[in-house]
């Protein structure tokens, strides 16, 4: 067999993995990528391509605020084709206890420096028209970005490889572990250390990795430029993308640099196939639609699905494998992991080069996940 | 929100050019409860376009046939999602459509196959049956010089429809050579009806140049088409023109067919000798099934007719017809196949896919279709590919995607129309 | 033949054939369709509902295709040019 040997693999050419080796590279670190595909072809082509701070939980909230800032770093060097917009999110408040919500948002996120804008129903119509008239109001929040996954991955590929790093499409691995990563075709290589960024696959590469596949829906629209301007999301959101067990649908509209709207969202478990689900895909829309009435009449071009990686806590795993040191996982980002890439790949090179990570690691640590099914 | 319209029938059609009246009529003549959708105007699919109030016109006597037997014709509706199993959506212009049956019968036709050279994207260079259809839906050609152009026995069909509309055809350019167009013309010999077609043709085409191994190798103009450069027996030459009608032959229309899990092989539609494809209760008839023109669309629509309405006894005396028009269809496909030069028609700089406007040099780069799409949005726009598909098939050899619903661009409250009672309990909203 | 009907097109009147489709409507009236992606003037290619090019505004309705629509007395159509 021929011998390859690298200071680090990445399985996973995603946005994390993307993220991963662009980030050993640049520490001089020999660097492999290998995916089965192609360059952001899984959750990261499917996913909605968001740059957000969230408040889940203060982990939740440290993880995307960090990264958001490393977006941020690296805006200017962004190529064109990434698209990346800095159009805001607003949160819609429909009644007086999602304002309720609002202000104490608008407070947790003062508190740590991340500026925000209560809207008054009228400066809400002002901004979205589009909406539903009667709503209460919301919240802005400026600095939030929506990109284009699938070519923000191909630049931070190109960068790794600028500093060195090989890719290998189109490779399935068939096994990871102890220093090795076996391709499909028998091709080996060895490494000091493997990251495992294969999104909602982690488990099959690695049995006991404690991630499911959790099935979004999203649809596209034609190009109507300015028919909205914000990234737009219920307040309702959070109780319904959490509740871990139900089918559960939100409205979460953004408007794409194309003037495409990109329209969802669906959350499922258990489904293991790529089809398209008319039952959650009609209440998704119909969930938007009561939203943003004229979305009605707009011409909608295409549907599609994919899975996000999900933990038990909803917070990614970032750090060793129990049982193999050498083993490092960067999966587990459910629906956020365009946004927590880059902090991703800053706390995983962290711990394998011996730095001082900016943010508290503990709560991204495999360690503090019990294992799906205990290695047999 | 618009009202949706629901209907039930024993047997629906897929499309209403002549696969699709003749399934339809004959399903109907065996007694069952027939529907037909169509995406266009007005039936007759793209060869019987237009031909609706025409006397002398095989088309009239199939239109009056259907309606003596009865069928319901739902034209202006086009198909974009299967629900369930035995339910299609489409969208009509008033509102969407729930079309229930218990047989299918796809007759979804062909289209032009596009390949991109410089200045293909100026206005006024179109399909050839693209500007036939155009001249069909009242576009005057009366004194224009049309260049007609590309493969595939449609340029002469259309070369003489638009001169008989008072068109002038500097040049056909057929990029098949001599060689494999005399294979064909000795295979219509044993066509006795082609026979008659082709020398009717050869009468409306006295005196057009004709030429073979030829292709357009970029249009120029300002604001539309003034002119076309053409490759004739190696050289180059302009000819100066008003329009450009070209097409590379015709690829069939399967996505309905691939949407609803219908087994295919080179993008036809697999079918049984009763034109029932994988899927049981799923026919097929027509160009999906192999591009073969319109006496094979017809029986074969007749013989899934028969078999989809109950009769397939009576379908058995046309098996021999179809099978000697099959093997037609096979002489099409050798004598039409394309050349390996007209994969360096376009420039670097040559617009691929029209609706994002993505390079061929920017495709170039990319070793399968989805990396292309996901990394320059080839195929991303609301043709789905249909254009492009097919283009970067022949220039890369690239495979499509699998479909998805809605297979064609649709509006948005037509997606949620539909609603499997099942599930609604089982979903809970934003707030829940 | 069907008598002609008016329909206004960039805001200019203009007689078509009865039946005929809104993008020989448009060609009439010398214009092209839309403007691509990159702001290239494009016209019809495949008249058949097909390719998308023939995309217009069609009594203040984005993204109409022109070629599978007859045309009714008094529409208004816009193209992106």
């Amino acid at each position: 067999m021929s011998g390859l040997t690298y200071d680090v693999v990445v399985v996973g050419a995603g946005i994390v993995g993307a993220a991963c080796a662009e980030e050993c590279a640049r520490q001089g670190l020999r660097v492999a990528i290998i995916d089965r595909d192609v360059i952001g072809g899984g959750a990261t082509a499917a996913g909605m391509g968001h740059i957000v701070v969230m408040d889940d939980s203060e982990a939740q909230f440290a993880l995307t605020r960090y990264s958001q800032q490393l977006w941020q770093q690296l805006r200017q060097e962004l190529p064109a084709d990434v698209e990346y917009e800095p159009c805001g999110t607003i949160w819609v408040a429909t009644d007086e206890e999602e304002m309720a919500e609002v202000r104490r948002k608008q407070n947790y996120y003062a508190q740590r420096g991340v500026p925000t804008e209560v809207l008054d129903p009228q400066t809400l119509e002002r901004l979205e028209p589009n909406l539903r008239k009667g709503m209460a109001g919301g919240l802005l929040v400026p600095e939030d970005v929506v990109l284009y996954p699938p070519c923000a991955a191909r630049f931070l590929i190109e960068r790794a490889q600028g500093a060195g790093a090989k890719l290998h499409l189109g490779s399935s691995v068939s096994q990871i572990g102890n220093g090795l990563v076996r391709l499909a075709d028998g091709t080996e290589f060895s490494a000091a250390a493997i990251i495992n960024a294969a999104g909602a696959w982690a488990s099959a590469l690695n049995p006991g990795v404690n991630v499911k596949k959790r099935k979004g829906h999203l649809a596209i629209t034609d190009r109507y430029p300015g028919f909205i301007r914000h990234q737009l999301v219920e307040l309702g959101y959070l109780k319904s993308a959490h509740s871990t067990s139900a089918d559960s649908v939100a409205f979460n509209v953004q408007p794409r640099k194309t003037g495409q709207i990109l329209v969802g969202s669906s959350r499922q478990y258990g489904a293991e196939h790529g089809e398209v689900d008319t039952g959650v895909l009609t209440r998704m829309l119909q969930r938007a639609q009561e939203y943003m009435p004229r979305l009605a009449e707009l011409s909608t071009i295409r549907v599609w699905t994919g899975f996000r990686a999900a933990t038990p806590d909803k917070l990614p795993l970032i750090g060793p494998c129990l049982g193999d040191p050498a083993l490092f996982l960067a999966t587990g980002h459910e629906g956020l992991g365009i946004t927590t890439s880059l902090a991703t790949a800053r706390l995983l090179v962290d711990q394998i080069a011996g730095r001082n990570p900016a943010i508290p690691i503990e709560p991204y640590l495999p360690s503090r996940v019990p294992a799906e099914h205990a290695y047999a | 929100m618009s009202n949706i319209t629901r209907d039930q029938f024993d047997v629906l059609v897929v499309g209403g050019g002549p696969a699709g009246l003749a399934a339809a009529t004959c399903a109907a003549e065996c007694g069952r409860h027939v529907g037909v959708v169509d995406d266009n105007p007005a039936l007759g699919g793209q060869i019987w376009r237009g031909e609706v109030g025409k006397a002398a016109s095989e088309a009239v006597d199939w239109y009056a046939r259907l309606r003596a037997a009865g069928a319901n014709v739902l034209c202006g509706a086009r198909v974009f999602h299967q629900p369930e199993p035995e339910v299609l959506l489409a969208e009509a212009p008033d509102g969407p459509l729930e079309l229930k049956y218990k047989k299918l019968i796809l007759a979804t036709g062909a289209r032009e196959r596009f390949l991109p050279f410089p200045g293909w994207t100026l206005p006024n260079v179109m399909g050839a049956g693209g500007l036939q259809a155009l001249v069909k839906s009242g576009l005057p050609i009366a004194g224009k010089r049309v260049v007609v152009a590309g493969s595939g026995p449609l340029l002469l069909a259309v070369a003489a429809y638009l001169r008989q509309h008072g068109a002038e055809i500097p040049i056909i350019c057929e990029q098949a050579s001599w060689g494999s167009l005399v294979g064909f013309s000795l295979a219509l010999l044993r066509q006795p009806q082609k026979v008659r077609q082709g020398f009717a043709l050869r009468k409306q085409l006295a005196g057009i140049s004709f030429a073979a191994s030829s292709w357009p190798v970029s249009a120029r103009g300002e604001r539309a088409v003034e002119e076309v450069v053409i490759s004739q027996s190696g050289k180059n030459k302009t000819v100066p023109c008003d329009y450009l009608a070209c097409g590379f032959h015709l690829v069939p229309n399967s996505e309905l067919a691939a949407l609803l899990g219908c087994r295919l092989r080179d993008d036809l539609v697999q079918v049984d000798d009763y034109q029932q494809t994988s899927v049981a209760g799923i026919f097929c008839a027509g160009e999906p099934t192999g591009i073969g023109g319109l006496e094979l669309s017809l029986v074969e629509g007749r013989i899934a007719g028969l078999a989809a309405g109950g009769s397939a006894p009576a379908a058995k005396p046309l098996f021999a017809e179809r099978e000697k028009l099959r093997k037609f269809a096979r002489v099409l496909d050798r004598t039409f196949s394309l050349r390996a030069e007209l994969r360096g028609l376009p420039l670097p700089e040559t617009i691929v896919c029209r609706c994002e406007d993505v390079t061929c040099s920017r495709l170039a780069q990319h070793t399968s279709w989805r990396a292309a799409k996901l990394q320059t949005r080839c195929g991303m726009g609301p043709c789905q590919a249909r254009v492009c598909g097919p283009a970067t098939g022949f220039l890369f050899g690239w495979a499509q995607d699998s479909i998805r619903p809605p297979i064609f661009p649709t509006r948005f409250e037509n997606l949620i129309t539909f609603s499997p009672e099942a599930e609604r309990s089982e979903i809970t909203g934003g707030r829940g | 033949m069907p008598e002609p009907i008016t329909v206004t097109v960039n805001g200019t009147s203009l007689a078509v054939p009865g039946g005929a489709t809104v993008a020989v409507a448009i060609v009439l009236a010398g214009a092209a369709c839309r403007k691509s992606v990159t702001g290239e003037t494009r016209g019809p290619l495949c008249g058949m509902g097909i390719c998308y090019e023939c995309r217009a505004v069609i009594n203040g309705q984005l993204h109409c295709r022109s070629c599978q629509i007859i045309c009714q007395p008094g529409m208004e159509v816009r193209t992106d040019e």
